[in-house]
């Protein structure tokens, strides 16, 4: 069945928009040209879920921000994520346009590029429009070409060849105004053998329901090191569809670090391309549902080049009646050979309502390769609960200990002290406790 | 009276079958009590109903700690109010580690506030540790997960020896360990032996009873005790088996569970 997709805005106001804030035409042409697309593609196909039936209409319109000073003018609802990031680079996002970008002098020094993407399309066009939606096309679904027609604010992140930021580059998103369109897009360029660690956080702060449309590409130069890691916390009123790519280039490797925290329905995909030979992709997804939050998690790993491993690991707990659908994808092509792709998705159930799903694909077309994959959908084990009772411990704590056991293997991998700690308070929240 | 303990009558049901038919025990502080029997004699069930896991079901009887009434309370309390069992089969828990499950089980016996400092801790895991042999390592592995039979059996030695119990029941302590494990979880239990402390040493073998010394030795079929003695009986045991006990007391098929 053909379903007519809604376009929240005209082609009229979409370059009137553009020109208004001096866009350069190529852009428009892009944004319009996907706008087009939008109109006659299909949403996404989801395993098991019904993405049609979710609140993704409410994409509000553009509204300009007011910029802030200083940090102590952000908004209370990030005060604590953004917090002593005074000397930092940090970048905040507040509804459709970046309030706050602050790059540190000694990576400014250096030739690195860190401001919102708005501003990057004006100030390094050339170098923008070379990757801008070459990951994450428009043409994939009225998603991705709703975002690509759409996106405001967003980060650009460049990091020259050879140059190690040691230093995580930090963002912040926040969508208070559900009025205003809130459709980020993050863009990290790393070029040859240079490295980055890029961290954000997602957040919302009001009552009417709103959408976050977002996409993430992330382009790895050859020998280039890229850890991403994203920590979405948005609260119930927020739907979040959310496309994440790497392209990799030779013995290139791009880390995933990704905290699933929100409190409303969340579409996510996190893919990487490896398509130069030695090129590797490591993921982690950490997720808990609660309430009835609908969540379909997905992450991808293809593999092109010759000698590229990947590794791929999804744990989630759900309680209440959270449903999740958990999609592992590991696609090996002709040529790829000695490539090696492993996946785990592990689903614990904290009540009987609650449910999960895991998916494991492995989808091969060369032979000389290896390949695994671990998937589980279980409950808390009674014989466990009933072990750590003996010994004096409460149910509630015994339950507790289970659970974050079961996150452990993962969460304790994770190299960033503070987002290790932030996970673990943002579980504990979500556990209700 | 320190740590009395008394069990009378007691009956147990496991899916439906009555595997406990009857069982009366009374222990008190500074006295070590073997019961024997051979497999299937409900020896297990004994430890687990007292115990209190979930899958047993106690249909009669009463067991009571110094006076209160074990069998109203939850499994936590009851490890609380002073309970021990050291399992036949401990469970393995990922992503747990052994110190971080220790210090909780410490902490849920101390007042909110009172919680033991991590370097006390740390210290006293350590210094037992070494008592019992154990790599330190084992501190920070993930509880009993890949630990061999010994490794688990000494663990759980460690966890009576930290948290002080006063009943304290271990189930087939010695199934799967070599004689140099035997003599070091053996020396455990004996550092812990007290006046204010009695021990329920369930075994099938005699041999364990060479190192930790009973002063009364009772003997299990058909789920209930059916002959006491001292430590002479389990030497008698050691020497001819459960034969003649059988033959003694016209018991044919000493298991329970197989008859009506
Ligand atoms: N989980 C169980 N389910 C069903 N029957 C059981 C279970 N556990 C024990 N039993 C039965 O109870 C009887 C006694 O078992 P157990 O208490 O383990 O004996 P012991 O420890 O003396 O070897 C056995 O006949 C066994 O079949
Ligand atoms: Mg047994």
């Amino acid at each position: 069945m053909m379903t007519q997709t809604i376009l929240p805005v005209d082609a009229g106001r979409l370059s009137e928009l553009s020109l208004r804030s001096g866009e350069p035409e190529w852009l428009k042409e892009s944004r319009l040209k996907a706008l087009e697309l939008a109109a006659e593609l299909e949403l996404p196909k989801l395993e098991k879920t019904r993405i049609e039936r979710w609140n993704i209409h409410q994409y509000g319109s553009y509204k300009e921000s007011a910029a802030i000073a200083a940090l102590n003018e952000a908004p209370s609802s990030i005060a604590a994520i953004v917090g002593s990031a005074e000397e930092g680079s940090l970048i905040i996002q507040r509804n459709s346009g970046a309030v706050y970008t602050r790059l540190a002098p000694e990576l400014a020094e250096q030739g690195v590029i860190f401001t919102d993407l708005q501003t990057a399309v004006k100030e390094h066009g050339e170098l923008v429009q070379r990757y801008l939606h070459t990951a994450v096309k428009p043409e994939e679904h009225s998603v991705a070409a709703l975002h690509a027609a759409l996106w405001n604010g967003g980060v650009f992140l460049y990091i020259p060849k050879n140059v190690v930021v040691e230093t995580p580059v930090q963002a912040v998103f926040l969508t208070d105004d559900a009025e205003a369109a809130f459709a980020p897009h993050v863009l990290i360029v790393a070029d040859s053998n240079s490295s980055v660690t890029y961290v954000d956080n997602y957040v919302s702060g009001k009552n009417d329901a709103g959408l976050h449309n977002g996409a993430v590409e992330v382009f790895v130069g050859a020998g280039a090191k890229v850890r991403f890691a994203t920590v979405h916390q948005f609260g119930a009123d927020t739907t979040d569809v959310t496309y994440r790519r790497a392209i990799v280039e030779n013995d290139g490797t791009v880390e995933w670090i990704v905290g699933e925290m929100n409190d409303g329905d969340t579409a996510s995909d996190t893919k990487s391309v490896l398509k130069g030979s030695g090129a590797s992709s490591d993921a982690k997804v950490i997720a808990v549902g609660s309430g009835s939050q609908k969540l379909n998690y997905t992450t991808q790993a293809q593999h092109f080049g010759k000698n590229t491993p990947s590794n791929m690991i999804t744990r989630a707990v759900m309680r209440e009646s959270a449903t999740s659908i958990i999609n592992g994808i590991t696609k090996i092509e002709k040529g790829a050979t000695r490539a090696d792709g492993q996946q785990t998705e592990k689903v614990l159930m904290l009540s009987p309502k609650a449910r999960g799903d895991a998916n494991p694909i492995l989808l091969i077309d060369e032979d000389d390769v290896t390949a695994g994959h671990a998937a589980s959908v279980g409950q808390v084990n009674p014989e466990q609960i009933y072990y750590l009772m003996s010994r004096g411990i409460s149910r509630a704590d015994a339950e507790r200990l289970v659970i974050y056991g079961f996150l452990a293997p993962v969460v304790s991998q994770i190299p960033l002290e503070g987002l290790r700690e932030q996970l673990k308070s943002l579980v504990e929240r979500k556990l209700g406790q | 009276m320190a740590a009395e303990f008394v069990i009378e009558g007691l009956k147990a049901t496991i899916e439906g079958k009555e595997i406990l038919k009857g069982f009366n025990l009374q222990m008190k502080g500074g006295e070590v009590h073997a019961i024997m029997g051979p497999n299937g004699t409900g020896k297990s069930t004994l430890a687990s109903s007292l115990m209190g896991h979930p899958k047993y079901e106690v249909t009669e009887g009463t067991v009571t700690l110094e006076g209160e009434d074990v069998l109203e309370m939850a499994v936590d309390e009851r490890a609380r109010a002073g309970l021990f069992l050291a399992m036949q089969y401990p469970s393995e828990i990922a992503g747990v580690t052994n110190s971080d499950f220790l210090r909780s089980a410490i902490n849920a016996r101390r007042e909110e506030g009172s919680e033991i400092s991590l370097i006390k801790f740390i210290r006293q895991m350590e210094g037992k540790m070494k008592e019992l042999e154990m790599n330190p390592e084992f501190m920070h592995r993930y509880l009993n997960e890949g630990f061999s039979g010994g490794e688990k059996k000494r663990n759980e030695i460690l966890q009576m020896m930290l948290l002080e119990p006063k009943i304290v029941i271990l189930d087939e302590i010695d199934s799967g360990l070599d004689i140099d494990a035997l003599r070091v979880v053996a020396q455990g239990v004996n550092a812990m032996r007290s006046e204010d402390r009695g021990f329920l040493v369930i075994t099938h073998y005699q041999r364990l009873l060479n190192y930790i010394k009973p002063d009364f030795v009772h003997i299990m079929m058909q789920g209930r005790i059916v002959k006491s003695g001292g430590p002479e009986l389990a030497e008698r045991l050691e020497a001819e088996g459960y034969e003649w006990v059988k033959e003694e007391l016209g018991i044919e098929d000493e298991t329970v569970g197989q008859e009506a």
